[in-house]
């Protein structure tokens, strides 16, 4: 399986976590990485070129920091110009199906943060309902997100754990080794290691 | 003539004109009539500066109406004469026949003329003149409204008409008159049997029409890469008198010869710098015509035959009125359009003088029929601007529709709403912009090469210098909204933008820059946009740079508009201290100055300004010891 990541990130040259999770993806076999902001420095989005590039993945991951409980603006004027009617969507809109959907993502916030009686009074699935419905409205396979919390406080050995999980993760998923059934029942792509590991 | 004579009568006449015109004008009388009452003032009967001459003056000034013919040719294509080829063909025609036969018929009606006199002045009288009608029309701006083009197309036709009337006017002497006038203009073709003739005339048309396409345009060019303004000027006086001769020569209309020249050039690129240098040669040769059909009017033979001039006048333009009237109604013409048609037309014209002098030679008409009649056709011609007067203020009125409808539902096919004065490296760029998002702009352009090589290229680019108001004019800078001053010459720029504010204040202006002062100076004009011509590439250049040495392309785009925002606000508030300041500063060391100023500002500026929504650092202060806390607790609890 092919993975293609879709990364958006506007103060990347700021960021820690996202630098370290992003180190070494582009090098992975079976991964195409697209750094959207660095790619399209004036949002001048390429709708067939991405679409060619989503033709030739089976899944695909967006990968950014949640920015007011969705994605940076790129990604959304990138779902806005290249999910396109008939491409994506519609009766005759078929490119998509199929293939895999998360998104990767860091939250300043801690996991209870997100938690109905939490300070954001939605749980993360919640909050991504948007990205999901747009996965299936796209026939694709929405899988619940792989998220690191807490980055704003966070030690670099905790990041490398993060980003060694997001690795094994990838690798799963690139040999076919991912059983989605059992994934579907998650919260969190995350979870899916601790369970494999019992 | 001496040399003082001349001095003489050139100043009478200017001097006529430049007091006569203005004060009809301020009287809104329009300036043909201005025209007219200055030569009946100047003439033998008021006061008498100027004798019989004025006939000789009148001949040479009718050159006047062969150049405005050119001007109209020039401003028509093809493709809109095609257009107009069934009012031409219709409306001319059937005027014609019309009018002719009914003057034809009350003259046999009332004199004991013989037939063939009549039908001479029938023929002579249905004529109209082209250069007071297309004078008077054109100074109010009526000549594009449906009435203006059809009032063009009689008249046109009417051109046309005059070179059979003059072969036909022979076949009427009935006196069998003393000299053979037909070798009276010699032409190169007087002994060439019928067919040949024809020939002749067939291949001077075509050679007009060719040379017009395929030699004229490159000579032009050649003339033009001199620089030298008087020499394009001499070289387009070249054409209209070359033309005018070579039809002269065949024996056909130079009027109708330089129409057909102006037409096929109306597609060349020197098209609006052709109209800009003929048309002030035309403006004052017509002038001079009017004025000398003022002088000519004979108030002697009117002081004794009030009651028979008045009577044939009336009834000229009584019969021509009702004619044009009822073709006009008959073509489905608007009521007030067929009313300033009828009343723009009903006169005699200018060929009336040319055709009854010609019909006299001929035996055709006697003097004592001929002199009454002439006096008659100048008073028509002298009424028509006061009979459209008459039309405008007392008669439009009462229909209640405006001349202004029309005007607005008439589109002219190559006015654009945007002017690009200079279309070089700069200014093409921008054109090109403009027209891949579907917005067609007109070019003018000073370098003769380069508008060649764009028109092969497909685009519309017109040769001249857009600093002269004419020639915005002709670009059509009247209905335009905005000019784009491109140019690569500064000088030249502030003149354009001094004369575009000058004579189209509605005008917006945007302007390209080239150094500072040009900047500073474009700025005080007040201008919708003025533009450093480099500081947008050297913008580019720096954050590719940046980029290169290894930032994220979108900080850098980021921090290149950041800086362009700033950059220009700071200019701004340069331009207006600098009035301040003692202006005595050399300029170099005004610039080190405010270059100084600038850099020190940016470093300010730039600490100050950040993406405050995309940092993190306030968020993570007040958040870190909540998460630390949340992190103890969960050690704890495991």
């Amino acid at each position: 399986m092919k993975v293609l990541i879709l990364f958006a990130h506007p103060a990347f040259h700021k960021s820690k976590v996202n630098k370290i999770l992003v180190d070494g993806l582009s090098e992975l076999e079976g991964v195409t990485f697209h750094d959207l902001y660095e790619h399209y420095p004036e949002f001048d989005i390429d709708v067939k070129e991405e679409q060619k590039l989503l033709s030739e993945h089976d899944c695909i991951i967006f990968q950014h920091p949640i920015f007011w409980y969705s994605t940076p603006a790129i990604l959304k004027e990138w779902q806005d110009l290249v999910l396109e009617h008939g491409w994506a969507f519609g009766s005759e809109g078929n490119a998509l199906k199929d293939k895999l959907f998360f998104c990767a993502l860091t939250a300043g916030g801690p996991e209870q943060a997100y938690q109905v009686e939490g300070y954001h009074n939605h749980t993360l699935n919640q909050l991504l309902a948007p990205l999901k419905q747009t996965a299936q409205l796209c026939k694709m396979i929405p899988l619940p997100p792989f998220a690191v919390h807490g980055t704003h406080a966070m030690e670099t050995d905790e990041i490398l754990d993060h980003k060694n999980d997001y690795f094994t993760l990838l690798k799963m998923i690139i040999d076919d080794k991912l059983d989605l059934d059992k994934v579907s029942e998650l919260d969190y792509l995350n979870q899916y290691l601790i369970k494999e590991e019992l | 003539m001496h040399d003082g004579d001349f001095f003489y009568q050139a100043f009478v006449y200017l001097s006529a004109a430049v007091i006569a015109v203005p004060v009809a004008k301020k009287l809104g009388l329009g300036s043909v009539l201005g025209y007219l009452i200055a030569g009946v003032l100047i003439g033998p009967f008021v006061f008498g500066f100027i004798g019989q001459e004025g006939q000789d003056v009148m001949h040479f000034a009718e050159f006047g109406v062969v150049m405005m013919l050119f001007l109209v040719g020039l401003e028509l294509q093809p493709s809109l004469l095609w257009k107009l080829r069934s009012p031409i063909l219709g409306l001319g025609g059937i005027q014609v026949i019309a009018t002719s036969a009914i003057i034809t018929g009350l003259v046999l009606l009332f004199t004991s003329l013989p037939w063939q006199t009549a039908l001479a002045i029938g023929l002579t009288l249905a004529l109209s003149s082209t250069a007071i009608v297309l004078q008077t029309l054109s100074e109010k701006g009526l000549l594009k409204t449906e009435g203006g083009q059809n009032a063009f197309s009689v008249l046109l036709f009417q051109d046309i008409a005059v070179i059979p009337i003059l072969a036909f006017l022979p076949l009427l002497a009935i006196a069998e008159a003393g000299t053979t006038v037909a070798h009276e203009s010699t032409t190169w073709i007087d002994g060439l049997p019928i067919v040949l003739r024809t020939l002749v005339i067939l291949g001077v048309i075509v050679s007009i029409v060719v040379g017009g396409r395929y030699l004229i345009s490159p000579a032009f060019r050649l003339i033009a890469q001199t620089r030298l303004r008087e020499l394009f000027t001499a070289a387009a006086l070249l054409l209209v008198i070359g033309i005018t001769l070579l039809m002269t020569k065949v024996g056909l209309s130079p009027a109708l010869g330089t129409f057909l020249a102006g037409v096929v050039l109306a597609q060349s690129e020197y098209r609006h710098e052709l109209e800009t240098d003929i048309e002030p040669f035309k403006g004052l040769l017509l002038g001079l015509f009017f004025i000398a059909v003022g002088a000519s009017i004979d108030f002697q033979l009117i002081v004794n035959n009030p009651g028979l001039i008045t009577l044939i006048v009336l009834g000229l333009v009584v019969v021509k009125l009702v004619v044009l009237y009822v073709i006009g109604r008959f073509f489905g013409m608007r009521m007030d359009n067929n009313m300033m048609f009828a009343f723009g037309l009903a006169q005699g014209g200018e060929f009336a003088f040319v055709l009854f002098s010609y019909a006299l030679k001929n035996g055709v008409i006697t003097d004592s029929t001929a002199n009454p009649l002439i006096a008659a056709v100048a008073i028509s011609m002298a009424l028509t601007p006061l009979l459209m007067l008459l039309n405008e203020k007392l008669i439009q009125p009462y229909f209640g529709t405006k001349k202004e409808d029309d005007r607005e539902a008439d589109v002219i096919d190559e006015q654009n709403e945007v002017i690009i004065a200079g279309f070089g490296r700069y200014g093409s760029t921008i054109g090109r912009f403009l027209q891949a998002n579907g917005t067609q702009a007109t070019y003018l352009d000073i370098d003769p090469n380069n508008v060649e090589l764009l028109r092969k290229l497909g685009l519309k680019v017109f040769y001249g210098d857009a600093s002269r108001h004419d020639l915005l004019n002709a670009a059509g800078a009247k209905e335009a909204k905005l000019l784009i001053v491109a140019v690569d010459d500064s000088e030249k720029a502030i003149e354009i933008i001094e004369t575009a504010q000058k004579h189209f204040p509605h005008l917006k202006i945007i302007s390209r820059s080239k150094s500072w002062d040009d900047y500073f100076n474009m700025l005080d004009k007040d201008l919708l946009g003025v533009f450093r011509e480099f500081s947008d590439g050297a913008l580019r250049m720096a954050a590719d740079a940046l980029c290169f040495v290894g930032l994220r392309k979108n900080q850098v785009q980021r921090a290149l508009k950041k800086f362009r925002k700033h950059d220009e606000m700071y200019l701004k508030e340069l331009a207006s201290s600098r009035h301040e300041h003692n202006t005595f500063i050399k300029h170099s060391k005004q610039h080190i100055e405010d270059l100084e100023k600038m850099i020190l500002d940016d470093i300010e500026n730039e600490a100050k300004d950040k993406d405050l929504g995309w940092d993190t650092t306030t968020i993570k202060e007040e958040f870190i010891p909540i998460l630390n806390k949340l992190k103890e607790e969960a050690k704890k609890n495991t």
